[in-house]
């Protein structure tokens, strides 16, 4: 039940990246609205990005989610306003369903990165340069591992460190585990009911 | 920070507490449900072994995926009646109100939300959805949410949240004829960009704002969340009242409305409220805006040239390209005469009575040209029924318009109302991303619902003002 459910703390993710270029990528291009006709979200990694991915007639396209030399990566290195458009939650499940952690970018748009750490997914933001030099890196050096350390606020590549920013509210929730809002509010029971009596229209 | 305004008062009265992670959480007072983003938040619920904490609270409906036409069960598409019976089962199980198309109450889940009586001042409302922000137009502070939110209030009514900036948007001066709200918004977002708005809510005010009904100030409302922000609203005041009191609930619950009305008035922004930002816009100067890109702040009033690429802001440079070549516009042009395959008059932005019935004017008299697809959504099956009632069904299908039942239809292109290959709509929705309306190729051009019918009769975009019937709001 929701008291005891623990909640993992997400401190670090490390693994290799996956550069995907471009600014204002909106969720109907991460994943398109006839994909979302299901109940669960079971099974829709393999539909991420798909418009971008496959042609008509199904046959990949150049996309970095095709290239065999990313298929391991699970951090995803972007550009700015990611994730904007619809609210759909499909978006960060299903790229997590294809293997995605973390991401880094210069910025995302907000209900997405919400979506994201309620899945308990950190969205880092660097300077557009800081962005263009490690999608070049990654893109150069598939296999070469990424390090974020969400506490500190760093990514960690090739030998050098550089800063990151983590919005505050998700790093101390990635952090201390408390990412989880469902057993988190849970347990305010008796405040919620004082809430909602102090309100004329309930 | 603000002080004093609606949304800081409301934010207060239902605050429940700080949690750990530094958010606030804050009780809801209604949360609405459909069929795409509820089932995954139920299913974790059940994984849970949790129960639908506030039934009372939640209304359901069905509009993404309903059919237009045929509406008879089992749907063809199989996915459809899959995510249909899944939603029907989850609010027996629940005991949770459903407007399902039986009812004849059924809609775009922000429209019927205003014409249930529900959606009211003061109330913190919540929806799967991220066009919630509609509500706002009451004076509610309305967000859209993801599902794991969802599943939030489904287990406790509640939602966790930071607390934003408040952006005053001062609209004065009075709106020209043939342009309406959702010039206004169009404008907002072209001025301040798709993503402007990232870290506020808007609050509309000023005189072109108060002139509004409740149908423009949910258009404009409506599309906060494409300015980037995470909601909208607009003060109550006599308007919303007038409207309040004919709807249902208040009809039923008339001691209510006089129950309600202080706390409505006392959640009002106050003459002195500190804001974290100003903007003003004039009305006067505003013409029809259209979009000539794939986002929607890629607009440009009909008669003004489309802008090229490199006099944009740096960072918007490539996105602009991309768009003008997808959309097969050359800057210095106007969109005035981009040849349309399709017409769309639907949507949570406009696909309410007043939207149908100023269109409705434009094309009576007029012909919809053999080789355009011309279609009506209504918003709700009321709006549906009540326009059929005054006449609009047949000035629409006497133009040769496809009449159609209500539903989000070719707004997003779940159902079978969708773009084929690189067919260009005028659309009187709020999204022209790129696949947006079921095809990749597929082009949309955003526009108020005048402007949509304009372009149905004549081919292409039209500046509605070069037409006689012209209608001011
Ligand atoms: S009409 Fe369009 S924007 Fe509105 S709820 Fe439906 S799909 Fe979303």
């Amino acid at each position: 039940m929701s008291d005891d459910v623990e909640i993992p703390e997400v401190k670090e993710v490390s693994g290799t990246g996956i550069p995907v270029r471009g600014n204002d990528i909106d969720t109907d291009q991460i994943i398109p609205a006839r994909f979302m006709k299901v109940v669960t979200f079971d099974g829709l990694g393999e539909f991420s990005f798909f418009d971008q991915r496959f042609d008509d007639e199904d046959n990949p396209k150049d996309h970095p989610m095709n290239e065999d030399r990313f298929q391991d990566a699970n951090v995803m290195v972007v550009n700015a306003n990611f994730g904007c458009g619809s609210s759909r939650e499909h978006a960060p499940q299903a790229l997590m369903r294809w293997g995605i952690d973390a991401f880094i970018g210069e910025s995302f748009a907000e209900i997405f990165a919400g979506n994201c750490l309620a899945l308990g997914m950190p969205t880092v933001t660097a300077d557009q340069e800081t962005i263009e030099d490690l999608q070049d890196f990654v893109d150069e050096n598939p296999d070469a591992e990424i390090d974020i350390d969400v506490a500190a606020e760093t990514v960690t590549y090739d030998g050098t460190t550089v800063d990151v920013t983590v919005d505050e509210g998700q790093r101390k929730a990635l952090v201390d585990g408390i990412w989880d809002t469902t057993a988190l509010m849970k347990a305010n029971q008796q405040a919620i009911s004082e809430t909602a009596e102090g309100l004329p229209y309930v | 920070m603000s002080e004093g305004t609606l949304y800081d008062k409301v934010w207060d009265r239902h605050k429940v507490t700080t949690l750990p992670n530094g958010q606030d959480q804050l009780f809801v007072g209604l949360h609405l449900i459909h069929e795409v983003t509820s089932p995954q938040a139920f299913g974790m619920l059940q994984e849970r072994d949790l129960e639908v904490a506030r039934p009372d609270l939640t209304l359901a409906t069905v509009d993404h995926i309903v059919p237009t036409a045929d509406q008879s069960r089992p749907y063809s598409d199989d996915a459809a009646e899959e995510m249909m019976s899944e939603l029907e089962q989850n609010v027996r199980d629940a005991d949770i109100e459903f407007l399902s198309p039986e009812t004849g109450e059924q809609g775009i889940v922000h429209v019927i939300g205003p014409e249930q009586g529900l959606t009211q001042p003061g109330k913190t409302i919540v929806c799967g959805d991220s066009h919630t922000s509609t509500h706002g137009a009451f004076g509610a502070l309305a967000f859209g949410i993801g599902t794991s939110q969802i599943r939030d209030v489904l287990a406790t009514q509640t939602i966790a949240m930071e607390k934003q900036k408040v952006r005053k948007i001062q609209v004065d001066g009075e709106l020209g004829e043939g342009v309406e709200a959702k010039d206004i918004i169009l404008e907002i977002i072209r001025r301040l960009g798709t993503e402007g708005g990232v870290g506020y809510v808007y609050e509309y005010a000023g005189e072109a704002i108060e002139d509004l009904g409740m149908e423009g100030r949910m258009s404009i409302c409506n599309m906060s969340i494409e300015g980037g922000a995470r909601a909208g609203y607009v003060n109550p005041d006599e308007t919303t009242y007038e409207w309040l009191k004919e709807t249902d609930y208040f009809q039923e619950h008339p001691e209510k409305f006089e129950e309600l009305k202080p706390y409505w008035e006392s959640i009002r922004s106050d003459d002195d409220a500190e804001y974290d930002d100003v903007v003003h816009i004039d009305a006067s100067e505003l013409e029809p805006v259209v979009t000539w890109g794939t986002t929607p702040g890629q607009g440009v009033g009909v008669t003004q040239p489309i802008p090229a690429p490199e006099d944009l802001p740096a960072e918007k440079q490539d996105t602009a390209r991309r768009a003008q070549e997808h959309m097969r516009v050359e800057p210095g042009d106007t969109m005035e005469g981009y040849d349309i395959d399709v017409a769309f008059l639907g949507s949570c932005t406009n696909a309410r009575l007043p939207d149908l019935r100023r269109a409705a004017k434009i094309v009576e008299g007029r012909q919809v040209p053999d080789d355009v697809r011309a279609f009506v959504v209504p918003g709700s099956q009321r709006v549906q029924k009540a326009a059929e009632e005054e006449g609009l069904k047949d000035v629409f299908e006497a133009a040769g318009f496809d009449w159609r039942n209500a539903g989000c239809s070719m707004c997003l292109g779940m159902n079978d109302d969708q773009l084929e290959g690189d067919e260009a709509s005028a659309s009187s929705s709020n999204r022209n991303f790129v696949g947006r309306q079921g095809s990749k190729d597929g082009r949309t051009v955003l526009m108020n619902p005048q402007m949509v019918a304009a372009a149905a009769v004549t081919g292409e975009v039209t500046d509605v003002r070069d037409l006689e019937e012209v209608v001011s709001v």
